[in-house]
């Protein structure tokens, strides 16, 4: 249990400045080489760039959604009263402006693919057969998919006047 | 714990765990908030009887807890941002935890009244 100490285990890390003693408990994270970096043999890429424009969305996603989510919960939960006005009324009230009506569809689009994408990289994580992975992200998409349609339908169709 | 690890078992690991929690929780919540708001198309009285549940004070605890897990999400996912993107982002990962466990901490003890005002009135009275 001598973890305030640099680890004897961990020798230098290439390329990491190491000599500077750059890294160690409180900044464990040393520079790492790209790891399919092209040479001779490997002159292209064999596979696409699917997980890296997952990365970049779950980052650029999560920008946008703070201040989405923070906006929405704020309105929600803290302004005029805080939860006790909302109703049916209250709803009518703002999706009778296409701001609030836009604002409610990039929240629905964008949270629920940050969440399903962030969800199937922890199934990737934990289910470990095949036919497990296969049924919980099947279920997964299933579930994403009805939960935007329906959102997005509840946005458009909306009827103030519903009787 | 294996000896020597930078990770295991430290701030980056837990704040990691505690990332992915919320970040479930907060999907499942999304499924259900989606699912109650469609409820205005079915009739106005259907939509107030489920929404006159989330003014309940058991459910306003929730709702503490709820952003609670949304604010620290939040919070710690622009400090991950920071760690990707800023060239000394990975050396003060630390003390950027530190800063988010702060802010956080400030920005719930002021959604105590918000959030749960209405709650203690009606247990209380008021
Ligand atoms: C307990 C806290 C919350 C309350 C009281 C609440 C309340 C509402 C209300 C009244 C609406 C109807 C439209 C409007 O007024 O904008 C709505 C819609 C919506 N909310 Fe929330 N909200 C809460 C938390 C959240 C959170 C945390 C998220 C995101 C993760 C979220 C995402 C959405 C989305 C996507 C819609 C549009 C639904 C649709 O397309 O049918 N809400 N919310
Ligand atoms: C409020 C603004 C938000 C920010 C700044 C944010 C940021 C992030 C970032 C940067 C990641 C990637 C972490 C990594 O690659 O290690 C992430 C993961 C994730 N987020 Fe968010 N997020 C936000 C809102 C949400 C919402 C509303 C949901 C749910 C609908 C959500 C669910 C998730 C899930 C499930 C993961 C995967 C966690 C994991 O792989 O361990 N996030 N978030």
């Amino acid at each position: 249990m001598s973890t305030e100490t640099t680890a004897t285990g961990i020798g230098p890390v290439e390329g990491s400045g190491a000599h500077e003693g750059s890294y160690g408990v409180d900044n464990p994270a040393p520079f790492i080489e790209p790891p399919r970096k092209r040479t001779k043999k490997t002159p292209r890429s064999t596979r696409g760039n699917f997980e890296m424009y997952g990365w970049l969305f779950m980052r650029l996603s999560g920008i946008v959604l703070v201040v989405l989510v923070l906006g929405h919960l704020l309105i929600q939960l803290v302004l005029d009263g805080g939860v006790s006005k909302v109703g049916f009324a209250f709803v009518a009230g703002r999706w009778a402006s296409p701001w609030w009506q836009v604002w409610d569809l990039a929240m629905l689009w964008l949270a629920m693919l940050h969440g399903a994408n962030g969800l199937r990289t922890i199934i990737n994580d934990y289910a470990e057969s095949v036919k497990s992975r296969l049924w919980l992200k099947g279920l997964l998409y299933t579930a994403t998919v009805w939960t935007i349609v329906l959102g997005t339908l509840v946005i458009f169709t909306f009827d103030p006047n519903i009787r | 714990m294996p000896a020597g690890t930078l990770y295991r078992g430290r701030e980056g690991m837990w704040s990691w765990v505690a990332h992915r929690v919320t970040g479930v929780l907060i999907f499942f919540f999304l499924f259900v908030h989606v699912l109650d708001t469609a409820l205005v198309r079915v009739s106005p009285e259907a939509y107030d009887k489920v929404v006159s549940t989330y003014k309940t004070p058991v459910v306003a605890v929730l709702e503490y807890g709820l952003v609670a897990a949304i604010l620290f999400h939040a919070l710690n996912g622009l400090r991950v941002i920071a760690v990707d993107f800023w060239s000394k982002g990975p050396r003060y990962q630390k003390q950027m935890l530190w800063t988010v466990v702060g802010v956080w901490l400030v920005l719930m003890l002021g959604a105590i009244y918000p959030v749960l005002g209405h709650a203690a009135r009606v247990v209380f009275g008021s």
